[in-house]
Order: C-alpha cells, then structure tokens, then sequence
C-alpha cells in the first residue's frame, strides 16, 4: 500500500541538541493524523523537515512514494500547507496572495481564478476577494491561508498548529472544514496541535515528546494504555515523565 | 512539471514584485527623488569644479551632470536591490518566505525568477530617471538608451544577487541597517559614480585600489560606456565573473541543508 506520507528514522540536530530522535510514523491516503505534542516536543522543526524547509540530519520523508530528497518537486506537489505563523502578504489582495501562490505552483492564471473561485466560495470569502489582507480578521485570514493551501489539489494537507490565536467560533469552523474534506475529497491531514480539544477519540495520534514518537495509535486507546481519564492528562503525563 | 509552469512562475512572482512597487508608491518615487536631488543639487555644485576634467571617456568636456548619471544609475539599482533584500528578510521573518521555498519549482529556478523581477523593476525606476535627467541636460544618443538596457539589466541582476545573498545572511531584520553603513555606502562611494577612478589615484593610492577591486565599480563603467555606444570589455567580464559569484551565493544561501535560512530554530512546538 502506497502512503500518503512514510517517515522513516527521522533525526536532526541543531548544533549541540538533538531535536528529533529517529522519528518513524507513516500516514494513510484520506487519513487524519493528529501529531500532539507539548511546546518544544519538535513538531514544527518536524514540520519543517516535511516541508523541505530544512533538511534532517539523517532519515527519509516518503510522499506518495515520492522521496523529498531525490524528487522534491513531484514531492512537494503533494503537499497544501498551512504555518503555524501568517504567511500572507497583508499588502496584497486575497486574490493577489492566491494568485501569487498559484503561479509558484506553475498553475495558469485562468487555473488559479477558476480554483480560487471554488476554494473561496466555500469559505465564504468570494465577494472579499479584492479585500488587502490587512483588513481581514485572524478567522479570515486562516480561511484565506487554507484556500491558498488547497489552490493546487494538494493530496497531503499539513497544518501546524492552524488555530493558534483563533477565537472559538473560528477554531471550530475551521476544524469541521478539514474533516469534511477529508470526508468529500480524500484528503489526507497532518494536524499539528498542542490541545487535545482539537482530537477525536477515534482519531489517529502521534504523541511526540522530547523529539521522540512516545506513542502512536488511536487517542482513545492511548487514553486507556496510559491509564489516563482523558487526553489531556495523557499530555500531562508525558510532561510528569519529562521532568 | 510541464514548461509552461516555469513561465507562469516568473511570471507571478514578477506581478507581485511590482504590485508591491505599487502598494509601496513612496519607495518609487524616493527611488527617483534620491538620484535627482543628487543630480540637481551635488552635480550643480560642483559642476564649475570638474567640468573640464572628468572627461576622458567623452571625447569632449562635458557637463559634471553627464558624468555622474551613469553613477546615479548604479545608485538607482543598488538601492533598489538593497530594498529588495529587505523585502526578502522581512517575508522571512512575516513567513510569507516560506510559501516561495516550499514550491515544487527548483529553488534555484525560483531565486532566478525572483532576481530577475526586482532587475525588472530596476529598469522601470531607471528609465523613469532617465526622462526627468533628459531635462538636467543628460542626453546620450537615442541608441544609447537601448545599448545601456542590457547592461542596466545585468548590473540589477548582479545587485540583486548580492542583495540576496546578504538576506540570507542577515539574521534579523533590524541588523539591516548595518548593510547600508558597511555595504551599501562603501560600494557606491568606492567606486567612479561620482569621480573618475584617476581622481582617487591622485589622491591615495588605497582608496584608489579599494574602488578597482570593487565590482560595483564594473557595473557603473558598463553602464557608462554602453549610454555611449561604447562596450567596456574588462566592465563586461568582471560583471559575469561577479553576477556568477554572487548568484551561486545566493542559491546556497537558500539551500536547506544550511542554516542560512534560517537565523535559528523553528520556532514553536
């Protein structure tokens, strides 16, 4: 079976800490993965290793069979994804942002308005396509970076901790959006969270801690293997063990 | 990845570099307003002091005015490369950066296309300034403005590369103003821009081989030269062997096997 994503002993090291351990998890075409994590547990330097925005140590990223390494373009072209930090240029239109992301995709310009057209439509953001950037709210501009994310027909959704700093109404639009695309289109989803409250108990999750896969399955069996009543005690029993 | 995805590429990555220029109307007009006030102000006076000297490339006395547009000119895409350096150590630190990298286009491919469009750009701002010098007296032959499009083109290339090669290196954007003290400056003023090199020989044989040694130097006597119908081979030669330097610096500034692309960690979980 092909999987969406094959991570295999992924380790990297900054100067004089290792802040991936030999990291392996794989994760199925229309799936959703949960990676979880306390501050620091090296989900965004991981996150950034998927992305190619640095490249590990040793280990290999696998995207649909694809090794990010030796075909990092057909790699890549998998790949929609949302940072946990804005990336849009608040100068540009919302437009403008999903054009410019189109156009480095190598799409057409006529491409990129008839797939904006979709992506915005269902969020709601069509009639504010010529809006700057700078005059949409935080909720917004997620939507806008989750349009930009899947302008291309990605296969591999990738969003780190994409709700930071929303308030609640948006966190859960924003949630219920994903999952329905996974339902509707196939998609297959890399969430990165540090809160449980985003997880489903029948979700699968990649428990990172210290750099390391501490345990991965579904939440609820985590749950009960950990002897814990909820997810968010299992959270804090990784922090018990850490200290 | 088809062909034509290597043209709609360049082509988006030119559009947004001049809807910024657009968005950013004080940055184009005091890209003009900066070699003008040079041009009408220092050149004005003075103008009675080296008028008759300057010369040897002109065949003939010629204005101070004549001798320095060629330099403002250099001055016009220095600056404007410089900016655009800024603009990439900013989206680094907006994010927006990230988008750029994590294209399934080569990277070298994308810092080609992104070179190429604030060279672009560049050209814009100096023709703009050309039109205005038409009436300070600056008149090369008409062919000239097309014979100078290919060296103002390849002098904006080279600065841009050296500009992002410095974004790469520059850890955080209020370290910037370091480049203009120790780069910036020093590159335009060790240089023929304002005063012929034999000037700077007369006066200290150090400064004078500071500005032969410096490649800013090449790219306002191609320049010079090519406004006047005339090809300066040695200009032309150290400006491929620095535009070649400067570029593969560039693209290894933006390789993700090394940490310039980052000024540390990632940040967050």
């Amino acid at each position: 079976m092909q999987f969406a994503a094959n991570i295999q002993a992924l380790s990297h090291r900054y100067a004089d800490r290792e802040v991936l351990k030999n990291v392996t998890f794989t994760v199925g075409q229309g799936s959703f993965v949960g990676l979880l994590g306390a501050n620091g547990a090296g989900k965004t330097t991981l996150f950034s290793v998927l992305t190619r925005l640095i490249r590990a140590s040793s280990g290999s990223v696998q995207l649909f069979g694809h090794d990010l390494q030796r075909s990092p373009a057909a790699a890549l072209a998998t790949l929609g994804i949302v940072f946990q930090e804005p990336t849009l240029d608040l100068d540009l239109s919302v437009l403008q942002n999903l054009q410019y992301h189109g156009a480095i995709q190598g799409m057409s310009p006529s491409h990129i308005i008839a797939r904006a057209q979709e992506e915005l439509e269902r969020l709601q953001l069509w009639d504010r396509r010529h809006e700057r950037v700078r005059r949409l709210n935080g909720g917004h501009r997620r939507r806008v970076e989750i349009a930009r994310a899947l302008l291309h027909k990605p296969r591999l959704l990738l969003l780190d901790e994409a709700t930071a700093g929303l308030d609640f109404e948006s966190r859960i639009h924003l949630q219920r959006h994903i999952r329905a695309l996974i339902e509707t289109q196939g998609l297959a989803v890399v969430w990165t969270t540090h809160t449980t409250e985003e997880l489903q108990g029948d979700d699968s999750v990649i428990l990172l801690n210290q750099g390391a896969v501490h345990a991965q399955g579904q939440l609820a069996d985590l749950i009960t293997k950990a002897g814990v009543s909820d997810a968010n005690n299992l959270l804090l029993s990784l922090s018990t063990a850490r200290s | 990845m088809k062909n034509s995805a290597y043209l709609f590429c360049f082509w988006g990555v030119l559009k947004r570099e001049l809807q910024r220029s657009v968005q950013q109307r004080t940055r184009f007009i005091s890209a003009l307003v900066r070699p003008l006030l040079w041009l009408a102000v220092f050149a004005a006076g003075f103008r009675g002091t080296l008028d008759e000297q300057v010369i040897a490339l002109y065949g003939s006395p010629v204005n101070y005015e004549v001798y320095i547009a060629p330099g403002l000119i250099g001055m016009i895409i220095l600056f404007n490369s410089m900016q655009s350096s800024l603009s990439m150590v900013y989206d680094r630190e907006m994010g927006s950066m990230r988008i750029l990298l994590t294209s399934p286009l080569p990277r070298s491919y994308l810092l080609f296309c992104k070179l190429l469009a604030i060279a672009l750009t560049s050209l814009l701002q100096v023709y703009a300034f050309l039109i205005v010098a038409f009436f300070f007296d600056v008149a090369p032959p008409a062919l000239g403005y097309l014979t100078a499009l290919p060296a103002i083109l390849m002098g904006a290339f080279i600065l841009g590369a050296l500009g992002l090669l410095l974004a790469s290196l520059i850890e955080q954007l209020e370290n910037f103003a370091g480049v203009m003290n120790f780069v910036v400056f020093p590159l335009f003023f060790l240089s023929p821009a304002l005063y012929p090199l034999n000037f700077m020989q007369d006066a200290n044989t150090w400064v004078y081989w500071a500005c032969v040694i410096n490649p800013f130097t090449y790219v306002v006597e191609l320049i010079r030269h090519a406004l006047y119908l005339d090809l300066n081979t040695l200009a032309l030669l150290v400006n491929l062997a620095a535009g070649t330097a400067l570029t593969v610096g560039a693209v290894l500034g933006f390789d993700p096997a090394r940490r310039m692309l980052y000024s540390g960690r990632p940040r967050g979980g």
